[in-house]
């Protein structure tokens, strides 16, 4: 069973301690507050266990799932699960002794290397809760950078994302104000500079953004550098494989939700937040990081570095109070992309695009539906149907088809309209079932 | 073994051409597609490799880690007990895998009555009112705690609470903590038992103090005897209670903290529950709240309506979210396994072995590495090596020759009261005969310090590196390829 010190052990272990018995040990802990009465069910067995998990799980209804907004469904190749779940990753802790953890810190090396190399940026830490927080923390260092105290955010960030920040920069006396789209689905790049001033420490922009679409990061770019701001770009990593990178527009951090790279959605948890940024700004980032260094011989080794920014050094005066990171996760992503290299980086990428256009045009051809989104998109889109979009919804239940995300729960006179996405997940049969479905409403 | 075959990058092994995996053709390039200024210039600079050569490169990068499968982990306050293997089956059935968080709720009845009989287990075991599974940490635990402890104070006229109490045996988490919600940390120091000093107490308890910090059993590995009258002190003045549970496993089953007065408590269900470390994280930082907070927890709480599970939930209070989507969902299920797999009495005994092999290894090292406070401990205990002023031999010494040993080391320099400390916790899933070999090694250590100092010092001798150069790393720093 799970404690495995038998009656004698534990007799011969109190002897040893030199206690009577074990509520000897215990008697720190005042005699009103020991043993209280605790109403818990029977212990399950492992196959009672195994049977009454399995009929939770029954009670999901797999659908053919056609939600992007923010956790995106992706084929994970099997060498992923079968490599990231040996026990010697998955049991090790934090490599804090890093001779005794050369195989965790060097994977972690090669992660943050993978992730500039596919952000096309200088830096990145050994990764973040998921996208919101790493997107809040990248925030709030920004502010730190640049002394000042205000962020502009894009209208058409994830909801979650602007609720996350007004969480953590609530009383970190940081103001937030939100700079408009235009009813194309874009910024509206002059509100932008209207929004900007000498106080605004950053512009987060994000990017395809929450109803899919591509923005002018070049321009944009320009406009936030003008007025002496920092830009923080939000991506989706799988777009990289044909998308302008961060690099490439002169983003100063750049993070995403890593989820997308060989870990599965989950119901959104855990994620993988990845933070990239400019070499300038890598004293100012928060969580860990793993570097070279050399052992005694001279030979190459890998430690967790950069530490006198942490909290367990730092204490309050620290960049932030994170103490772990999604290790795991980050494992999955680094060795989907080694499987992936950059030729099948490319070819995943592009089978979204292609996906998601053809879909596109299907609903296009469907009376009472048409596609909204007039910019380019990435693997995701928004359709106006002619009743609301949660009723297309729970008519493409139905059907077994998750149809797609309501946006007329962020704001009513988006009532009509249907967040879709199309990854490489569906096949062209599946394209024509959703399409059909729709016909059918 | 011979070194012909070195331990190179993934990207020292890439031949332009090799790939582990490819996809369905396209009928069209992207450029069909995207305008040209939106397209990727560049080839992004990633390992090109077969399938079977990331499998032996990940496989032997694995082959490199102390891993609690196969090495026993001392590490106080870490508690790197054994997880059972069914819940990392279970954790990852496909309809949990695949459920979409924005997914219909009649879709996800399943993951969410989970989630739902996970919070009531919960709420059984601490006796708190209510809680929210959404942070995705430990750390972010206390976070969302001290957060939901300033919507509290703000809906109850207390504006003008702008200090946080953390004694100095606090991770350093608690102090980040207080910090980033916005508090002035006010640090008082311990008293000479190792508890907490309640005159020291007092004077900085004022009508300011928002929150009291207090991790239960503390880091030395001390429960606080006089817990009660704290949480009474601390509430005379109009504070809350904060409880940071990463010990919890010493006192699951044993004692509940609702009964203590605290206010505000985060779990680590990597911790106290049953789920592995993986390096580093995911973990699952659960936060419970007594009756008259719990309208200021974040939401999503998951409700239950007329016999269907919902996030949906009323609670105009609330503190807003703290991650997006509803919390590590994989690392809940295996909580909740472990809920449902220990009973009453069972977690009762998981508890007490926690506390019994601590004590153990204590007495077994008296002697040669004494105990800092020299009384029965709870779940760990903080022990200190032969003077190093007389042996020139440090803890970290000490803790790269355990790895010589085949036994991962202790956590080393915290709590930063005790110098030189090496704090130890066997945890409750070690049996005696692992005690046994662990208390052998530190022995065969304390020997060698006395005859063969330079050995110590010059570990570890048997790991993939030699003694590694910390600082070298940091000067300038090479983060990546």
């Amino acid at each position: 069973m799970f404690i495995a010190n038998t009656k004698e052990d534990r007799q011969a272990m109190l002897a040893k301690i030199g206690a009577k018995d074990i509520k000897e040990l215990l008697a720190q802990i005042p005699s009103q507050f020991l043993y209280p009465a605790l109403d818990l069910p029977r212990a399950l067995t492992e196959a009672e266990l195994t049977a009454h998990v399995h009929e939770l799980a029954a009670k999901n209804k797999p659908l053919k799932n056609f939600i992007g907004a923010g956790m995106y469904e992706h084929f994970i190749p099997a060498a992923v699960p079968a490599l990231s779940s040996r026990g010697e990753f998955l049991t090790a802790y934090t490599p804090y002794q890093a001779e005794a953890s050369q195989g965790t810190l060097q994977t972690i090396y090669e992660f943050q290397s993978c992730m500039c190399a596919l952000l096309n940026m200088d830096v990145a830490t050994a990764s973040h809760y998921d996208g919101a927080t790493a997107m809040t923390e990248a925030a709030l260092a920004a502010c730190r950078i640049t002394g000042r105290s205000e962020i502009v955010i894009s209208q058409l960030l994830h909801p979650h994302y602007k609720e996350v920040l007004k969480t953590y920069t609530r009383h970190a006396g940081v103001s937030i104000a939100e700079a408009q789209a235009t009813h194309e689905g874009t910024l509206d790049l002059n509100a932008l500079k209207k929004q900007l001033s000498d106080k605004t420490a950053c512009f987060i922009l994000q990017t395809p953004n929450f109803v899919g679409s591509l923005e002018d990061a070049q321009a944009i770019s320009a406009v936030v550098h003008n007025a002496g701001a920092l830009l923080v770009s939000v991506v989706n990593p799988i777009s990289l494989g044909v998308v302008q990178t961060p690099g490439e527009y002169d983003a100063d951090f750049a993070v995403c939700e890593g989820q997308p790279l060989g870990n599965p959605v989950s119901f959104g948890g855990p994620g993988l937040g990845i933070m990239t940024a400019k070499k300038a700004y890598v004293r100012q980032l928060p969580g860990r990081m793993v570097g070279i260094a050399k052992d005694k011989d001279g030979r190459r080794a890998f430690v967790l570095t950069l530490q006198a920014r942490e909290q367990h050094i730092r204490r309050e005066k620290a960049s932030s109070n994170i103490c772990s990171n999604e290790a795991l996760c980050a494992l999955n992503a680094v060795i989907y992309l080694t499987l992936l290299g950059p030729q099948g980086l490319k070819e995943v990428a592009q089978l979204n695009l292609e996906r998601a256009h053809q879909l596109a045009e299907k609903i296009n051809g469907v009376k009472g539906f048409s596609v909204n989104t007039k910019m380019p998109f990435f693997n995701e889109f928004v359709v106006t149907c002619s009743v609301p979009a949660k009723q297309v919804i729970e008519k493409l239940a139905d059907k077994n088809i998750a149809a797609g995300y309501d946006l007329g729960q962020l704001c009513p006179q988006m009532k009509n309209c249907l967040l879709v996405c199309a990854t490489e997940m569906r096949t062209e049969k599946d394209l024509q079932a959703y399409a059909d479905a729709l016909r059918g409403i | 073994m011979k070194e012909i075959l070195k331990q190179e990058l993934s990207i020292e092994k890439s031949r332009p051409g090799r790939r582990g995996v490819r996809f369905e053709k396209t009928q069209k390039h992207a450029a069909d597609y995207l305008p040209g200024n939106l397209l990727r210039k560049d080839t992004p600079r990633l390992p090109e490799l077969s399938e079977f050569d990331t499998v032996r490169h990940f496989t032997k990068l694995s082959q490199q880690n102390y891993s609690l499968d196969a090495q026993f982990y001392p590490l106080g306050s870490c508690t790197m007990k054994y997880n059972p293997k069914a819940y990392d089956t279970l954790s990852v059935l496909p309809n949990f895998a695949a459920a979409h968080p924005f997914a219909p709720e009649s879709a996800v009845q399943g993951t969410l009555e989970l989630a739902y009989n996970l919070q009531e287990l919960l709420k059984e075991v601490t006796g708190l009112a209510a809680f929210t599974l959404q942070p995705a940490a430990g750390a972010h635990g206390e976070l969302t705690g001290i957060l939901t402890a300033r919507a509290y104070h703000d809906a109850h006229n207390g504006q003008n609470r702008t200090e946080v109490i953390v004694p100095d045996t606090a991770h350093g988490t608690n102090p980040a903590t207080a910090n980033m919600a916005g508090y002035t940390v006010v640090n008082i120091k311990s008293a000479s038992n190792g508890c907490v000093d309640k005159v020291a107490l007092k004077a900085a308890l004022c009508e300011k103090t928002a929150v009291v910090m207090l991790t239960v059993p503390n880091t030395v590995g001390l429960f606080e005897p006089e817990i009660k009258e704290i949480a009474e002190m601390v509430h005379s003045v109009g504070a809350l209670l904060y409880m940071d549970g990463a010990n919890f496993n010493a006192l699951i089953g044993l004692a509940k903290p609702a009964d203590f007065g605290v206010d505000i408590m985060h779990l680590n269900l990597h911790k106290t529950f049953a789920a592995p470390h993986g390096g580093g994280g995911p973990g699952s930082g659960p936060v419970g709240a007594a009756k008259h907070v719990s309208p200021f927890l974040p939401h999503p709480i998951v409700s239950c309506v007329n016999g269907k599970y919902t996030l949906a939930d009323n609670r105009p209070e609330s503190t807003n979210r703290m991650k997006a989507f509803y919390g590590n969902m994989a690392v809940v299920i295996r909580g909740y396994c472990y809920l449902r797999q220990f009973d009453a009495q069972t977690l009762k005994e998981i508890a007490e072995n926690a506390i019994l092999n601590a004590n153990y290894v204590r007495a077994c090292l008296k002697g040669k590495f004494n105990a800092f406070f020299d009384r029965n401990c709870m779940h760990e205990c903080v022990l200190t090596p032969p003077d190093p002023h007389a042996t020139g031999v440090h803890t970290s010494d000490i803790a790269k020759r355990l790895l010589d040993y085949g036994f991962y080391a202790p956590t080393i320099y915290f709590p930063l009261i005790v110098p030189e400390a090496l704090m130890v916790e066997p945890t409750e899933t070690e049996n005696k005969d692992m005690l046994d070999a662990f208390v052998a090694a530190m022995e065969q250590i304390y020997d060698e310090i006395q005859t063969d100092p330079q050995i110590v010092k010059e570990a570890p001798h048997d790991q993939p590196v030699k003694r590694i150069d910390e600082v070298s790393a940091a000067r300038n720093p090479n983060l990546r390829w």
